[in-house]
């Protein structure tokens, strides 16, 4: 078997005496995806800034391509090569959809002290960054501020931003959220792709996504993972059924 | 487009009156309003370094005086060691040549913000602004303090300092040098708007998580802007302090922290412009109203409420529309 490209082994985190974090171990393999889902208060956010380096675990380990995270914050984790989507749009609000991919642009190229040359004129930020904006279909959209695009615009742009920094790994958290049944449908077609670049940690609700989707699934239920399996294994888990899912399959 | 033309057309007009005035009141014999003119462009260009870190990157430093003072300090202990002919503390030689002495204020000034900016950019919002704010006035105090260079009492400087080529003690050549240096000011901040280093310093002032999300540490970007808003500030300050040829702890109290604040937010802030717009406005008002009223100051807080309430994009904004990115 190939060597998990992200590893959480035995992870932990306690906010006072509720254990958000509870001995997580969860790898994720070249080519895959491997979603993440489980009820509300489950944890998965914490975990997630765990991941990302915005929230430091109490023990355990996360090894990304091979190496520890510790120490890291999220930029460096980023450089690395963990490029990330929001649960809610973080975008630059005031910077038109091509700018906030020409700033992942400029950041992969490497150093941002640069102070003479303009932006607007420069074709290798430019260039690569409409590449993107066209791949998720945003490309009508370049010179809208963030701030103005409608919600799934906003969704599509995260997704761009995120592969304009051409990542080792994909960590997207709900990018499903808010996008209605033709805007699911679409990206879920987009992601399905994808796992080719990268593989991708899909921390997801829309479970018709999930399962169209996911190659494995972990469930986290009180900061624990109950199961993790192949789709067929998860739908005919009964404790999983019990937790999570209940008469939704 | 049309919004982008129009600030054009607003900022080249106040460029034009800046030039226009001084040289109408050279010919019509009244120095005074040429001296006006140059403590515009001046507090201007303090007012454009701020700029970089408050409007472009969201640091509201409430300490900036520090800065602008001690480029004054610089200016003032090179004129009266040069005077006296001493040599300065570590055996520099004194000169009275202000490109040495403007290096010297931003040099010093890059030196003294470093730290500062390391410590107080661990913090953000108020706190930011409280520790930038004691940090000024730890030298503030510092400067009463201290009796070698006037203490309380302040600094005067007997003769102007030089410039090759030029008679800066005539009114006018000082305030063409001073304009000179504040275009150069406003190149600078054209320029690092529009660069790499722009884009992620203003990104970090929109959502500084984002920018981190995209790889690039905030605080770097943050802390290499402070430390250039404080050079550019300090050298207004060597130069303030050879138009009045005095320099005091005046220069470094939290009051003129503030006006230089104020300067931003009345024209207009993040805009290229904007300082100009302020400093023009402010100087104005003090004279005019000042020889009519003491209480100047609080016809102005109305205006600067007017501005804060209704006029979000300062004067400028007003004048020439929302400002724009690409």
């Amino acid at each position: 078997m190939a060597e998990p490209v992200l590893q959480l082994s035995d992870l932990r985190k306690s906010f006072g005496a509720l254990k958000a974090t509870d001995g997580v171990s969860l790898d994720l393999r070249p080519g895959e995806i491997h979603a993440l889902i489980g009820p509300n208060g489950a944890g998965k956010s914490t975990l997630i800034h765990q991941i990302c380096g915005s929230i430091r675990p109490d023990s355990g380990t996360i090894r990304f391509l091979g190496e520890d995270m510790a120490g890291l914050d999220m930029a460096a984790r980023v450089r690395k090569g963990l490029g990330r989507s929001f649960q809610i749009s973080s975008l630059a609000p005031e910077f038109s959809a091509l700018c906030n991919v020409m700033l992942a642009v400029q950041a992969r190229q490497g150093s941002s002290f640069r102070f003479l040359r303009p932006v607007a004129s420069d074709g290798s930020l430019t260039g690569p960054a409409m590449a993107m904006l066209e791949r998720v279909g945003l490309e009508a959209r370049a010179k809208v501020p963030a701030a103005e695009l409608s919600h799934g615009e906003r969704r599509q742009l995260e997704i761009a931003i995120a592969l304009a920094l051409g990542p080792k790994a994909f960590l997207f958290d709900e990018p499903m959220a808010g996008l209605g049944p033709g805007g699911s449908k679409r990206l879920t077609g987009f992601l399905d792709g994808l796992r080719h670049e990268a593989p991708i940690l899909l921390v997801e609700h829309d479970m018709d996504a999930v399962f169209a989707l996911a190659d494995r699934i972990s469930v986290l239920v009180y900061g624990r993972i109950i199961a993790t399996g192949t789709v067929a294994e998860i739908r005919s888990d009964p404790e999983v059924r019990r937790a999570y899912l209940g008469d939704a399959v | 487009m049309t919004a982008l033309s129009r600030e054009t057309l607003v900022s080249s007009l106040l460029v034009v009156m800046l030039v226009a005035i001084p040289l109408a009141a050279t010919m019509a014999g009244e120095p005074f309003y040429v001296t006006l003119a140059t403590r515009i462009a001046i507090l201007a260009l303090a007012a454009v370094g701020l700029n970089i870190a408050l409007g472009l990157g969201g640091l509201v430093s409430f300490g900036h005086a520090a800065f602008f003072g001690l480029g004054g300090y610089v200016a003032g202990i090179f004129a009266t060691h040069a005077f006296n002919g001493e040599p300065l503390p570590f055996g520099f030689a004194a000169t009275t040549s202000m490109p040495v002495i403007w290096l010297s204020a931003m040099a010093l000034c890059g030196l003294v913000a470093l730290p500062i900016g390391a410590i107080s950019l661990r913090t953000s919002g108020v706190y930011f602004i409280m520790i930038t704010l004691a940090f000024a006035q730890m030298i503030y105090y510092f400067a009463v303090s201290w009796p070698s260079y006037g203490g309380e009492d302040g600094l005067s400087i007997y003769v102007r300092n030089s410039f090759p080529g030029l008679n800066t003690a005539q009114p006018l050549p000082y305030f063409l040098l001073c304009l000179g240096v504040l275009i150069a000011g406003l190149v600078l901040f054209q320029l690092i708007k529009g660069s790499r280093f722009g884009t992620a310093l203003e990104a970090s002032r929109q959502n500084p998580t984002r920018l981190a999300a995209v790889g690039i540490a905030p605080f770097g970007i943050r802390l290499v802007a402070f430390v250039v808003s404080a050079m550019v500030t300090g050298l207004a300050g060597a130069l303030f302090a050879d138009l009045n040829r005095f320099v005091s702890p005046s220069m470094l109290s939290w009051h003129m922290s503030g006006e230089l604040i104020v300067l931003i937010i009345l024209g207009g802030k993040g805009r290229l412009f904007g300082p100009l717009a302020g400093a023009m406005v402010y100087v104005l008002f003090e004279y005019a109203l000042g020889g009519i009223t003491e209480r100047w100051q609080f016809f102005l807080g109305l205006i600067l409420l007017g501005v804060v309430l209704f006029a979000r994009g300062g004067l400028l904004g007003l004048l020439a529309g929302k400002a724009h990115h690409g």
